[in-house]
Parts: structure tokens; C-alpha cells; sequence
């Protein structure tokens, strides 16, 4: 009942309970009354009766008001309390008005310390969960660089094969291979994409014999480079390895990494070696034995004409000389296998001019400083034996000439670089110090077997000591090879890919899929998806018209993978209407050379493999790729969505639901419209935004979405 | 009777000691210089041994020692290889083949006196 209920309730039973008892005294009071005296009441009765309702009013009013006070005081008042509580509970902090009667206040003093209780604890605790997210984080990012940086490939995947995690190197090695593979990694997908299934189950199922263990097995990619790959299994957290191994069987492994290296130079070296070591027995083997034969001849039939004599001993001169030659070219051989061999390393100049400078000063009196360092030469060297060459000529300068002071300068020239080890004042014998370089080097009781010319021949560089008479200063100079711009655009650009690192993992799928489930029944959250878009030569495929670009990206568990885009064009073997070239912005001329329909067709369907297809107006695309089905026997036979009817599902009263306008609603910024991969991307992120508002509506599986779709009136326009 | 021995070797200077050392031994000596003139010196000559240098030009040694031995008429003759390769797969296809003895360069010249010896006495 109602508050203003309750009181109209009240005020009518008391004005009755006031009316009965008015009733019943004058009952009391006129009853038993005999003759005159019941006249006499009567006439009093009379003559009173208007004061007796005036009373009885009065005292209505009086007690409604009475009873309204209390109303007021007894019932609102605990309801706004009430209702202010119920507000808490929504926005916890907000506190409950003093006021009322003194329990009441003493009760809403109460319910705001349990709320102020309640709001510190429930602060604590959503810091607790923000700092072990955090830290969480934190691992992960540092995890993710640590695995970025590995000079192997690493490929993380659950039971069921999907990747969780890729680094670049893998990324890079499988990139490499043109066609299917380049389109076969991406996180979410299956690694029976990139490896044979059974080299990866033979390796599994050899290590759950003996757990803890690896394996390795030895593969090539298309592209024909060899790699060598470990699988190592991942325990379930919490699982030991001792349960485990009575478990004995696949469970107790949460997934499996792969550490993939690549071999192709390493085998091509070691089976040159192994070549040129079989080579030079197998070859010897012959001028051996004729000279032994010879020799032995000689030595045992003394008696022989001189005419014998004379052939035997031109057998061994020959021989001899023969094997000589031969040793000599092996040699050779051998020495630029070696020396190609030598890992040099691509380091900026100034960080190895920087590190000579400590080195020098850390091991010797001498003052070192910098004079004209440019700081954007890049080198190729094997920087420590530089060092040490460096190092070995310093301390040579302090000892024998006592020179405290050094200068280091780094400057370029054309293709190569110079550093140069400057001292002033002291010129000694050019052929003083060219001993130096012949000299095994010894710096500070460390030697090393290797001399100022060896570590410069390694390095392919060349070392000189030069006079400055103008400056009256001398400086040793090391000519290196620089490597040109490129090596820095590279860097930035992984600089750029170390930013959004993130993309390449994603841990939240080591849960397995839910298998079983029909795709419709899955939730659309939880589906991978191939976003894409075409760039054609017209709007009327069954005329003719045909697609000229494909752009794609992928979702995965709700993220936008820009790293694994999909972008081709193609070659329409036919003209391309000047009508168009005004929307895509592609010519003629950026078409030559591209693969036709045909071609690409294959690759683009593995990087659909296991995904929901999403585009914008997707039957115009759809319709294409369709058209296509009879001359290259490519099926896209893929769920598709189109978010231009989800649009229409989610805004049915909006008049347009072009790309443009439907990320302007859902605050998608639009950036390079009209290229495949930028409407894709665009198309992407409006999808995203669309997921949480579909599932408002209760579309929350993809068999929803699409009956959703096919609803709208939209969808009954056909292509 | 002088026993008979055909060297094949395209390499002279083997073939100047072998040659030197079997006739100073007593033996007969016949030269081929490739694998297609042994077979013919082996059919006109008929020796009791040939010794077959593997790597030959036309035909090489395991040619020669095969298609010997598919000839009935030749299964008197003793066959000894001579290898400059001497991978153990490539002896025992040798022997397979029907060779006698393999000998791997570079050998002792003794050795191989004492091989030839032993073959002939078993003829």
C-alpha cells in the first residue's frame, strides 16, 4: 500500500472511530430518559446540535492533521531512507540523508558506516585485483619481449594445435614462403597449418612416454629453408611432473611449445666441411697411392736400370707436386668457409666507439674522448675483437710512448666507415707500428691468439697509421664496412612492431574450444573472424566486372589483428573503367604483374580457414567471390556476417547504414576509405563495437545474428 | 707357364710401378688404360687375374667386374679392385659384385704382391 494510501486510511478510521464515539455518547446519554426530562434533552439536543458537528469537525481535522504529522515523520521519512539505501547499493558512494526521529537517525548512522565499511573494502580489493592485473601484465609484456627477441622461432599452442603466441623470428621464417604458408600462422589458428600433424603427434606422443622430456624433429617450409624443431609440452599449472607421469597419458598438458631454428645455413656450412674433408681424402687417395707404389719400387728393387730409375723418380716429383697443390687449394677453400662463417653483427658505430672508450680507460691510464661522432653510421663487425684490437694498439701508445691522451672519432665515407684512434704530439716509424699489427695482442695480461691483421681480415676491414702534420696529431685508422640506410628503416620498423607486441599473443585461448558445439550455437565473442573487403572494376559482377583488390584482417577472441592483414592485388585480365580508378585509386599500371583471380584465390581461402567471414554489404562481395566458384573450383562456404544488416538490426530507424556513417555512430575513426585493407580494418572495428550492443539485444550467438540479419527489411533487397 | 695379368688403370703413373713390380715377380703383364679396352684385353688375353682400378673412363671397374662375371667362361678368373675411394659401402658393393679381393689406395705394394700371390695360387 501506498504511503499517501496509508494515511487517507488512517484519517477516515479515526474521523469514524471520533463519529462512533460521539454516537455512542449521545446514546449513552439519551437512553433511560423519561417524559420531561427526553423533552428537555431533546430540545437541548436541538438547540446544541450544530456546536455538537462543529466539535466533531474540528476534531476531524485536528486529528488529520495530527495523524499526517506522524506520517510524515513515522512512514516517509523511513521510506526516503529506504529508497536512499536502495541507491547505495547502485552507486556505493552515495550516503543516506540525516534525519527523522532519533532511531531513525541512530539506524541511518549505522547503514552509512556498514557503507562506508563495505566501500573501503570493496576499494581494497578492486586494488588488489588492478595491482596483480598489472603485474600480470607486466609479465606478459616482459615475457613478449623476451620471446620477440629470441633468435629462434617460438610458436605456444593448446592441446588442440591453436596458437596462443608467436614471436617475429617465427613470423619471419614462415613469411619467407610464398603462397599458403605466409597466410598459415596468425594466433587462433591451427599449427597443422604451418607443420604436418604427424611430425607434431610422432613428437607428442614420444615425449608422454617419459614426460619432462623434448623432441626434436627436422622439416622444411615451402620456400625449401630447413628447419630444426623442438617441442617441448607445457605442464597444467599446478599439475607436477611426478602425477603426470603416473597419469602416463595426454592430460596434464596445457599446450606445447615449438622452438624452431633455422638450419638451411648452418647445414649448408657443415656439409660444404664435410664435403671438402671427403674431397680431399678421397682425392689424395690415388696421388697416395702412386707414390707410395713409386716409392716403394725404389726402395726395394735397388737393382733397376737406370732408364727405370729415371721414370719412377718422375712419378714422385709429379705426385708430390700434385698433392701440394691440392692441400693448397683446400686450404683456401677452407679458410673462406671459415671466414663467412664469423658471426658479424649489425651494431651502430657510435655504441662500439662508446664501449672502446670505456674499455681503454678502465684498463689503462689514459684519458679518452670523443671528437666527431656521428651517430647514425651503421656497422657489420664482430664488435669484441675490435674492441680488443683497439684496446691492444692504446695500451701500446700509453706503454712504449707514454701517450695519455686519446681522442676516438667515427665518420663515414661513402660505403664504409672509419674509426680512428687519434693521439697528438708523438710520430714514431710507420714501420714501428706496423709491427704492432703482426704482434699476437696482449692487453693487460689478457692474450689473445689473434692479431691486429687477423681481427681486421675477419672483419673485411683494413687498419692504417696515418700522420696530420697540419694538426701535428696521428691516429691509427680502421676502415669498416658500413651498411647502408636500410638496416635503420628495418630497426624502426620492428621498433614499430615491439610497440604493438601485444598482437602476438593471446593466452586467453589456452581454454580449449568448446568443441562439439555447432557454429551457430557458439557465442559470437568467442568466433574468429576474417574481416574483408574488395576493390572491383565495377558494380555488376554478372557483367563482366571483376575484383581487383582483397584486403583482410582478422578477430580473434575479440581483437584486432592488423599484424596478420591480407592484402592482394589482383590482375583482372580485363580494362579497367577510368570510373572506377577514381574510387580505388588503382591504375592500370600497379595491376601489371599481379597474380590473376585464379591464383589468388587459394592462398585467400587458407587465410579464411576456420573463420567466420565479415563484410560490409557482404553479399556484393560474396557474389564475386561466387561467380568465381565455377572456373576456379574455390567454395567460400564460411557463415558470413554483414554489418551493414547488423547495422540495420541494431538502428532500424536510421536512413543510411554506409560504412561511413555507421562508424561515425559507433565513434570508428575512418582512415584510408577505399583501400581493400583500410575498409577492411574500418569494417573490423565497427563490428567490434557492434558485439556488445547485439548481445543488449540478446543476439549473442551466431546463429541469432544471423536470423537477426535475415530479418531486417534490408536483407530482403537482393544483389 | 707365366701366369697372366691384366692391369686397368687410366692413371700411368700406377700403372708404371704395378707393371715394374708384377713382371719383376715373374708375371705376364697386359695393360688396359679404360674400362672398354679391358674387357677386350680380358677376351683376347684370357689372364688368370685382372686387376681393376673402379674409377675408369667408358666403363668403370665394377662395370667390368659385373659383366665378367656373368660370363661363365671367365669363372676362373680372379678379380681384384683397386679404389681410391674405399667407403665401406662401396667395398662390399666391390665384393658383392663378384670382386676377389679390394684393395684401397693408397696400399702397400708388399700387401698387394702378397694378394696377387694367393689369388694366382688358388687358380
Amino acid at each position: 500500500m501506498s504511503s499517501p494510501a496509508k494515511l487517507i486510511v488512517a484519517a477516515v478510521v479515526a474521523c469514524i472511530y471520533l463519529l462512533v464515539v460521539l454516537l455512542a455518547a449521545g446514546v449513552v446519554l439519551g437512553s433511560g430518559l423519561e417524559g420531561e426530562e427526553q423533552a428537555l434533552f431533546s430540545a437541548v439536543l436541538e438547540h446544541r446540535l450544530g456546536a455538537v458537528v462543529m466539535i466533531a469537525l474540528v476534531a476531524c481535522v485536528f486529528l488529520f492533521l495530527m495523524l499526517r504529522a506522524a506520517h510524515e515523520f513515522l512512514v516517509l521519512l523511513p521510506a526516503r531512507a529506504a529508497e536512499e539505501a536502495g541507491a547505495m547499493l547502485e552507486e556505493p558512494a552515495t550516503r543516506l540523508t540525516l534525519r527523522g526521529s532519533g532511531e531513525l537517525r541512530a539506524l541511518i548512522v549505522a547503514v552509512n558506516r556498514l557503507a562506508e565499511q563495505r566501500h573501503a573494502r570493496d576499494e581494497d580489493i578492486e586494488a588488489r585485483i588492478r595491482a596483480a592485473n598489472a603485474a600480470a601484465e607486466a609479465d606478459r609484456n616482459r615475457f613478449a619481449v623476451l620471446m620477440s627477441e629470441l633468435a629462434q622461432g617460438v610458436i605456444v599452442c593448446n592441446p588442440d594445435g591453436r596458437v596462443l603466441l608467436y614471436n617475429r623470428r617465427a613470423r619471419a621464417l614462415f613469411a619467407g614462403s610464398a603462397g599458403q604458408g605466409m597466410a598459415a600462422l596468425g594466433l587462433g589458428r591451427s599449427i597443422y597449418g604451418v607443420f604436418d600433424r604427424h611430425l607434431i603427434a610422432y613428437a607428442l606422443e614420444n615425449i608422454d612416454v617419459r614426460r619432462r622430456n623434448h623432441r626434436h624433429f627436422v622439416t622444411a617450409t615451402e620456400s625449401g629453408r630447413l628447419l630444426r624443431v623442438l617441442v617441448a609440452p607445457i605442464p597444467e599449472a599446478g599439475a607436477k611432473a611426478v602425477d603426470a607421469a603416473e597419469a602416463g597419458a595426454a592430460h596434464g598438458i596445457s599446450g606445447y611449445m615449438t622452438m624452431i631454428e633455422d638450419m638451411t645455413e648452418t647445414f649448408d656450412s657443415e656439409s660444404t666441411r664435410d664435403q671438402m674433408l671427403q674431397e680431399l681424402t678421397e682425392s689424395s687417395r690415388g696421388p697416395v697411392g702412386n707414390l707410395r707404389a713409386a716409392a716403394e719400387t725404389l726402395h726395394d728393387y735397388a737393382d733397376m736400370s737406370v732408364e727405370d730409375h729415371q721414370r719412377f723418380l718422375g712419378v714422385v716429383r709429379d705426385e708430390a707436386e700434385g698433392l701440394a697443390d691440392r692441400i693448397e687449394a683446400a686450404a683456401r677453400k677452407y679458410a673462406a668457409v671459415l671466414k663467412a662463417r664469423w658471426p658479424l653483427e649489425e651494431m651502430l658505430g657510435s655504441d662500439l666507439v662508446t664501449a672502446a672508450r670505456q674499455r681503454i680507460a678502465d684498463r689503462h691510464p689514459v684519458q679518452v674522448s670523443l671528437e666527431d661522432v656521428d651517430p647514425e653510421v651503421w656497422i657489420k663487425v664482430d664488435g669484441f675483437s675490435l674492441l680488443q684490437a683497439m684496446t691492444y694498439l692504446a695500451a701500446r701508445l700509453h706503454d712504449e710512448y707514454q701517450i695519455r691522451d686519446l681522442k676516438l672519432r667515427l665518420t663515414r665515407d661513402g660505403e664504409m666507415a672509419q674509426i680512428d684512434l687519434i693521439w697528438s704530439g708523438v710520430f714514431m716509424s710507420t714501420e714501428t707500428v706496423m709491427t704492432w699489427e703482426l704482434d699476437p695482442m696482449t692487453v693487460a695480461g689478457e692474450s689473445s691468439p689473434l692479431t691486429v691483421r687477423d681481427v681486421v681480415e675477419r672483419n673485411g676491414a683494413e687498419v692504417w697509421f696515418q700522420r696530420d702534420h697540419a694538426a701535428y696529431r696521428a691516429f691509427f685508422r680502421f676502415l669498416l664496412p658500413a651498411i647502408s640506410g636500410q638496416v635503420e628503416a628495418a630497426s624502426s620498423a620492428i621498433a614499430a612492431m615491439v610497440d604493438s607486441r601485444p598482437e602476438f599473443y593471446d593466452f586467453d585461448l589456452f581454454k580449449a574450444e568448446e568443441t562439439g558445439l555447432a557454429l551457430d550455437d557458439r557465442l559470437l565473442a568467442q568466433l574468429s573472424y576474417t574481416v574483408f573487403d574488395t576493390e572491383t572494376t565495377g558494380l555488376e559482377p554478372s557483367a563482366g566486372d571483376e575484383i581487383i583488390q582483397i584486403g583482410a584482417v582478422r578477430i580473434v577472441n575479440r581483437r584486432l589483428l592488423s599484424h596478420e592483414a591480407y592484402e592482394q592485388l589482383i590482375d583482372p585480365l580485363r580494362s579497367l573503367p577510368a570510373q572506377s580508378v577514381k574510387i580505388h585509386g588503382i591504375t592500370a599500371e600497379m595491376l601489371d604483374g599481379r597474380p590473376p583471380i585464379a591464383q589468388v584465390l587459394p592462398v585467400f581461402r587458407a587465410f579464411v580457414a576456420d573463420t567466420v567471414l565479415v563484410a560490409h554489404n557482404a553479399a556484393f562481395d560474396m557474389r564475386f567471390l561466387e561467380l568465381k566458384e565455377a572456373s576456379t573450383g574455390i567454395r567460400f562456404d564460411r557463415p558470413v556476417l554483414d554489418t551493414f544488416l547488423l547495422s540495420a538490426v541494431l538502428f532500424p530507424n536510421q536512413e543510411t547504414h554506409r560504412l561511413e556513417a555507421i562508424a561515425e555512430r559507433l565513434g570508428v575513426s575512418v582512415l584510408g576509405r577505399h583501400t581493400a585493407v583500410g575498409d577492411a580494418i574500418v569494417t573490423a572495428e565497427v563490428f567490434l563495437k557492434m558485439l556488445p550492443l547485439l548481445a543488449d539485444k540478446g543476439i549473442r550467438t551466431l546463429g541469432q545474428a544471423r536470423e537477426a540479419s535475415e530479418k531486417t527489411y534490408h536483407a530482403r533487397i537482393r544483389y | 707357364m707365366a701366369m697372366k695379368i691384366l692391369i686397368a688403370d687410366d692413371e700411368p703413373n700406377i700403372v708404371i710401378s704395378l707393371e715394374f713390380l708384377l713382371k719383376r715377380e715373374g708375371y705376364e703383364v697386359v695393360v688396359a688404360h679404360n674400362g672398354a679396352e679391358a674387357l677386350e684385353r680380358v677376351r683376347a688375353e684370357r689372364p688368370d687375374l685382372a686387376i681393376l682400378d673402379v674409377m675408369m673412363p667408358l666403363r668403370n671397374g665394377f662395370e667390368v667386374c659385373q659383366d665378367l662375371r656373368q660370363d661363365p667362361e671367365f669363372k676362373n678368373l680372379r678379380i681384384m679392385m683397386l679404389t681410391a675411394k674405399g667407403r665401406d659401402t662401396e667395398v662390399s658393393k666391390g665384393l658383392a659384385l663378384g670382386a676377389d679381393v679390394y684393395m684401397t689406395k693408397p696400399f702397400s705394394t708388399r700387401e698387394l704382391l702378397a694378394k696377387v700371390k694367393t689369388l694366382i695360387d688358388r687358380a
